[in-house]
């Protein structure tokens, strides 16, 4: 009986923590494949005059493997397919598919491969890593937040910017930022 | 005292009872210059395949649209401040009374077609601002936005531009007759202030 009710206070304990002090990056070691159902990777553009364009991938693929020992040696990859942007607009969608941006029938995947992981806090990383789109490949950064780990499912929040004029995605400047803001919710599965 | 007189001086730039100055006769020939150019760029920009130059062209419509639209309410306001020298007195009766409405009609239609342009991209679903030669933005007009509005200008702004093509045509072609089969300076006069 006394162990039950401990066992409740544990439980009740554990809730009302905060994410941030009860998951840290070094307790959630492990592979985990990223679940498109359960994640989001939506981006946004800023505009003359205020307001922007926003619009998400609806398909991606992605992996997170954390080291055991050494967080450093992390690994996060993903790619994206531009096939399937969707801002709402059918006729913006048409055009950020074709060759003007994406080129998505002969660019069909835009990549990130991460090259270093550098913790910033218990629960933070800097992924620094190289993005491939469009045939063109520069080095990028993005700030990783673990959200929360639990029964093998591990989520981060994941942000960043990147000059689409790099990429030769630079149409529409600028009337249309160069800066893209990305803001990702990954879930992944461990395993 | 030697005073040289350049064709540039002021005396020349104001219309009088007799000519046109330079003031007008830029304008036109300005405003001339650009009405045709957005009229074959108009054309070329919808029906390209590259979407990024037609975006592109698109852009450079609507920022020669709004200069424009500058220049001919700049062309009203002198033609309304300044003397308008009359026809030859050989041009007939005809000529002499549907002359003057063509002329309203052409100002009409020029003020007409950049402001329905304004009109498509103000209520376009696509919200994409103006920012005409990427130097200001350019406001949209206070009219609500919808896919059905955005068609009804659409057609309109493509109707207009018929309309005032087959209207510059006839322009043209009264020019010529005053020129070539008249013999009289319509034409000329709209070249150089001193042409009689």
């Amino acid at each position: 009986m006394y162990a039950r009710i401990l066992g409740f206070a544990a439980v009740a304990a554990c809730l009302a923590m905060p994410v941030s002090a009860a998951v840290a990056l070094g307790d959630a070691a492990g592979t985990y494949s990223i679940s498109p159902a359960t994640s989001s990777i939506r981006f946004s553009i800023g505009k003359v005059g205020g307001g922007g364009l926003n619009g998400s991938f609806a398909r991606f693929k992605g992996s997170i493997r954390i080291d055991n020992g050494d967080v450093g040696r992390s690994e996060v990859n993903f790619t994206i397919f531009p096939e399937s942007v969707g801002t709402g607009q059918g006729r913006i969608d048409a055009f950020l598919r074709s060759d003007a941006v994406f080129d998505a029938a002969n660019s069909p995947e835009i990549r990130f491969r991460s090259t270093s992981v550098t913790r910033t806090s218990d629960t933070t990383a800097l992924v620094a890593g190289r993005l491939t789109a469009r045939g063109k490949t520069y080095p990028e950064k993005f700030t990783a937040e673990l959200g929360g780990l639990k029964g093998g499912t591990i989520k981060f929040h994941v942000t960043g910017k990147v000059l689409r004029s790099r990429y030769g995605m630079d149409v529409g400047t600028p009337i249309y930022s160069n800066i893209v803001d990305f803001d990702m919710m990954l879930t992944g599965k461990r395993g | 005292m030697v005073q040289t007189r350049l064709p540039f001086m002021q005396s020349a730039i104001t219309n009088t009872a007799t000519r046109y100055g330079w003031a007008t006769i830029l304008l036109h020939w300005l405003i001339a210059l650009i009405f045709l150019g957005q009229l074959g760029l108009g054309f070329v920009m919808v029906r390209l395949t590259s979407q990024r130059t037609a975006f592109e062209l698109i852009q450079l419509h609507k920022s020669l649209g709004f200069l424009l639209l500058g220049l001919i309410i700049l062309r009203i306001a002198w033609r309304l401040g300044n003397s308008t020298p009359p026809l030859p007195l050989s041009v007939g009766q005809c000529e002499r009374r549907t002359a003057p409405l063509a002329h309203l009609a052409l100002y009409a239609f020029q003020l007409a077609l950049p402001l329905s342009g304004w009109a498509l991209v103000s209520v376009s679903t696509l919200e994409i601002p103006s920012l005409p030669f990427n130097l200001f933005i350019m406001p949209n007009l206070p009219l609500a936005e919808s896919d059905a509005a955005e068609s009804f200008w659409a057609a309109a702004h493509w109707y207009l531009a018929y309309a005032g093509m087959a209207l510059v045509t006839v322009h043209i072609a009264a020019a010529l007759r005053h020129h070539f089969q008249l013999g009289d300076a319509v034409l000329k006069r709209m070249i150089t202030p001193s042409s009689e």
